[in-house]
């Protein structure tokens, strides 16, 4: 765990007066669990990230790491503890992907042969094809570097991550792939980490708890991200945390088990007489192993179903996914009926849009005491061991 | 300073000639770079062959070269020409890359808008390459500059008369205050291009100017 | 009258390949004089760019040794001759002065190399290495150092060129090497003589450069160097949004031969 108690950052402004970075900043962020930082420019919060590593050091207030204080650990002990990871990558451009990720076990001492090794796994692990680690890093392409800086900084399996917008630098498909994977990472390895953003939705999507900072370096909320888009405490975190916040809270909403509508399916090359004997006018098609494929319209039929008449446009809900993916699997459906599928990626049913909103009116009754339950059991693991 | 105010006439005299002598190879030097530097940013392999070429030249040393292109070009060794052609040969060694640098630094965005909007490729190049590299070309002239001013003096050693006589002359007479009265006059020589350079790219680009 | 026949008739004249003023003998000299500049001058300047470099303090003392080349290389020999000669005897008042010129010459390139290589070191590079646990130290050597070797080499190899070439001008103040035979021949007006030794000095000059640009080769990591698979075009085109002109100023005017001249 990571604590701050009453952090303060200041600056001279070199004419005697001093701008606050950071003010009186306390914070805890659980064990095995991802703190995200969020907030406009010159919120402090890159300051803050870089004040438990000491990059740089407060001007007052203690920061612990596992109630150990941070400013009485020898400086390169403290370091070599704790996974930093930034936006750029920060790669060596003379050093191989492959010794880049060796860095800090051959700073601890490792021997050569056993970073390697060790090194190999991770660059695998983080998905990069492991013929790319003889490459430089100019040699990589921005989402391939940043890979790397997470392999990095893994090599000596640090207990505690920093990372400070790692994945803005690259285009949001790639950013995309990025945060899934580093969740799918973070399921594996339960890291103590503290992720700095100014992208809200990369708050909301990567945080098992969120802080919204305001200019001035002050705590504004300290939230889940379902509370922080249920319940923003001011104008200024409704405003930061943005439109559309309704819907977007759906996604921490786990969907119910819901009647789901079973649905005559048929395949690439059923025939049109087959396709119109069903009797509606969009007809599911679904693949060898039943797994949905899109919506044709039985009018469009001639001859027999072909892959050029399959409607795409509808998203695909899970039936252990969210409110959100079921609200939206309906809404984007061309039939009207949203297509869910069972964990196999099988077809399981249909849903329809006035189905899942009774169960969004009935949640929204009981949201307060589950969001309460919630926030007291993330401050019940917080407290000190 | 007596010394130095009795002999005035002279001083300026020679600064004269030294001036000639540094400055209007950095003319040549640049009417012959800004196409060559051109050029190289055409072609990579162009590129390479040019910065390689004018490299090689750069590397010659200066005493060698004044003695070695009066055979090759059939002067007397006197001559001045010598001196020029050679302080010419330093500043397109030195200006190619600038300005081949210079027009490579052009925000790639604006040179396409200019393609957009129908420039020729010499079009193109006077109305925006040219002037949009003239801060860094005018850098690369402010180094040749200092340099020739310095290089030509040591044509004093074959007799070519400019500031580096005094050098020599107090030397050879073990006359320390002729020396310092040349090196002065030197730097202030290469004070005066230096400024006289910095105060044309500023009226040359207005642009630069604004942000503050 | 100088024509390539007798030039040729300098060069194979057995005579002119012999003793204290033989080719072999003044050759020698001028690569021990600037052998030895360079030494020293690497001794003092590279801890002080590196110094410079690493800890952003002092940079003045870049600037002022920049703005020092101005001065007139002859009219430096000449004061610093004229200062020092009488504090010596024997011949050493001719090479201690040289030598400390041709040190004082060759120190604002390799300074300025040194540390605008580990001033060119990307931040990110950098704040991670920091930010892993590096010393000082571990950050200026594994790092900055590595990082820096171009732009160091280049100011090394323009150093390099500097002292050949004043090395050369300094027979006028009465030390060996090749410059020997342009200052003889000039006072014997055997122009053949001088066209000889600028011959050589000039072969000398561009060997020095081939074989410097060779170090480079062996040097710098292939990662910043950009050797092979298609590592330059991608370097640049990252790199490219911090590539401003002034910097691509700054590596031209250190050594104009900066790039490959392979």
């Amino acid at each position: 765990m990571i604590r701050f108690e009453g952090v303060t950052k200041k600056y001279g402004d070199g004419s005697g007066g001093e701008s606050i970075a950071v003010n009186n900043f306390s914070l805890e962020a659980p064990t095995g669990r991802i703190t995200v930082l969020v907030g406009p420019s010159g919120c402090g919060k890159t300051t803050t990230l870089r004040m438990v590593n000491r990059m740089i050091d407060p001007t007052s207030g203690v920061i612990t790491i596992d109630d150990r204080n941070t400013a009485d650990l020898p400086l390169a002990e403290l370091r070599r503890g704790i996974g930093y990871v930034i936006q750029h990558a920060g790669l060596f451009p003379h050093r191989t992907v492959l010794d880049n990720v060796t860095t800090v076990p051959r700073l601890l001492g490792t021997d050569k042969k056993t970073a390697r090794l060790r090194a190999m796994e991770l660059i695998e692990r983080v998905g990069l094809d492991p013929d790319l680690a003889k490459r430089y890093p100019a040699q990589l392409s921005g989402g391939q570097q940043q890979r790397v800086g997470v392999a990095r900084a893994l090599a000596a399996d640090p207990p505690v991550m920093l990372m400070d917008e790692p994945f803005s630098a690259v285009d949001p498909v790639v950013r995309e792939q990025l945060q899934n994977e580093f969740l799918r990472l973070q399921s594996e390895l339960g890291k103590t980490i503290l992720f700095v953003t100014h992208d809200i939705d990369e708050a909301v999507k990567l945080g098992d708890q969120v802080a919204v900072l305001r200019v001035g370096g002050t705590l504004a909320q300290l939230a889940t991200p379902a509370q922080l888009l249920a319940d923003p405490v001011d104008d200024f975190v409704a405003g930061f945390v943005g439109r559309d916040r309704g819907y977007r809270a759906l996604q921490f909403a786990e969907a119910p088990e819901l009647e789901l509508t079973n649905e005559p399916t048929v395949t690439i090359g059923t025939s049109a007489s087959e396709v119109r004997a069903v009797g509606q006018p969009w007809v599911l098609c679904v693949g060898d192993d039943g797994e949905p494929m899109g919506w044709v319209r039985a009018g469009a039929v001639s001859g027999e179903v072909t892959r050029d008449l399959l409607q795409r446009g509808g998203t695909v809900a899970s039936t252990a996914g969210s409110l959100r993916a079921l609200l939206d699997a309906a809404l984007s459906s061309p039939s009207g009926r949203g297509v869910v599928a069972d964990a196999d990626g099988r077809f399981a049913g249909t849903i329809r849009a006035s189905e899942v909103v009774p169960v969004i009116e009935a949640r929204q009754q009981s949201v307060a005491e589950r969001e309460d339950a919630a926030a007291s059991a993330l401050q019940g693991e917080a407290t000190p061991a | 300073m007596t010394w130095a105010l009795d002999h005035l006439d002279q001083i300026f005299t020679l600064a004269g000639q030294h001036a000639w002598l540094a400055g209007l190879p950095l003319l040549i030097g640049l009417v012959i770079s800004v196409p060559l530097g051109w050029l190289a940013t055409r072609k990579a392999w162009l590129r390479t062959g040019l910065l390689t070429v004018t490299g090689l030249l750069y590397t010659i040393p200066s005493l060698a070269l004044f003695i070695l292109l009066p055979p090759l070009l059939g002067t007397k060794v006197l001559d001045p020409a010598n001196v020029i052609i050679a302080m010419s040969i330093y500043t397109i060694a030195l200006l190619t890359r600038t300005v081949a640098d210079g027009l490579s630094a052009v925000d790639t965005s604006t040179r396409q808008a200019a393609v957009a909007m129908g420039y020729s490729t010499f079009g193109r190049f006077r109305a925006v390459d040219l002037p949009l590299a003239i801060p860094v070309v005018a850098a690369g002239l402010r180094v040749a500059a200092v340099s020739n001013v310095s290089i030509v003096s040591v044509a004093s050693l074959i007799g070519i008369s400019q500031l580096g006589y005094f050098l020599t002359d107090g030397y050879a007479r073990s006359f320390p205050t002729e020396v310092w009265v040349g090196i002065v006059a030197c730097l202030l020589l290469a004070l005066v291009f230096d400024l006289v350079i910095q105060l044309l790219a500023r009226v040359l680009t207005p642009w630069t100017r604004v942000a503050a | 009258m100088i024509t390539f026949a007798t030039v040729w008739a300098w060069f194979t004249d057995p005579a002119n390949w012999q003793g204290a003023d033989g080719v072999p003998t003044r050759m020698l000299e001028h690569l021990k004089f600037t052998g030895i500049t360079l030494a020293i001058a690497l001794v003092i300047a590279v801890p002080i760019g590196a110094w410079v470099g690493h800890s952003g303090r002092m940079r003045w003392l870049v600037t002022g040794a920049n703005a020092a080349r101005a001065i007139p290389t002859l009219g430096l020999l000449f004061a610093v001759s004229m200062l020092v000669s009488p504090l010596f005897t024997s011949s050493l008042a001719f090479t201690v002065p040289s030598i400390a010129v041709l040190v004082l010459l060759a120190i604002p390139p390799l300074l300025s190399g040194t540390y605008s290589g580990i001033e060119s070191v990307d931040p990110a590079a950098r704040d991670a290495a920091r930010g892993m646990g590096m010393s000082d130290w571990e950050v200026l050597t594994r790092v900055e150092l590595p990082c820096a070797m171009p732009l160091f080499l280049s100011g090394l190899r323009s150093a390099t060129l500097q002292v050949i070439a004043t090395a050369t001008i300094a027979a006028s103040i009465s030390l060996g090497g090749l410059g020997r035979y342009l200052i003889d021949g000039l006072a014997s007006q055997d122009y053949v003589q001088m066209v000889a030794g600028s011959i050589l000095v000039a072969l000398l000059a561009l060997v020095a450069d081939l074989v410097l640009a060779l170090l480079e080769r062996f040097a710098v990591s292939p990662g910043i160097s950009g050797r092979g698979q298609g590592v330059a075009r991608r370097r640049r085109l990252r790199f490219g949004r911090g590539g401003d002109a002034a910097a691509s100023v700054k590596n031209s005017t250190d050594a104009p031969l900066g790039a490959d001249p392979a």
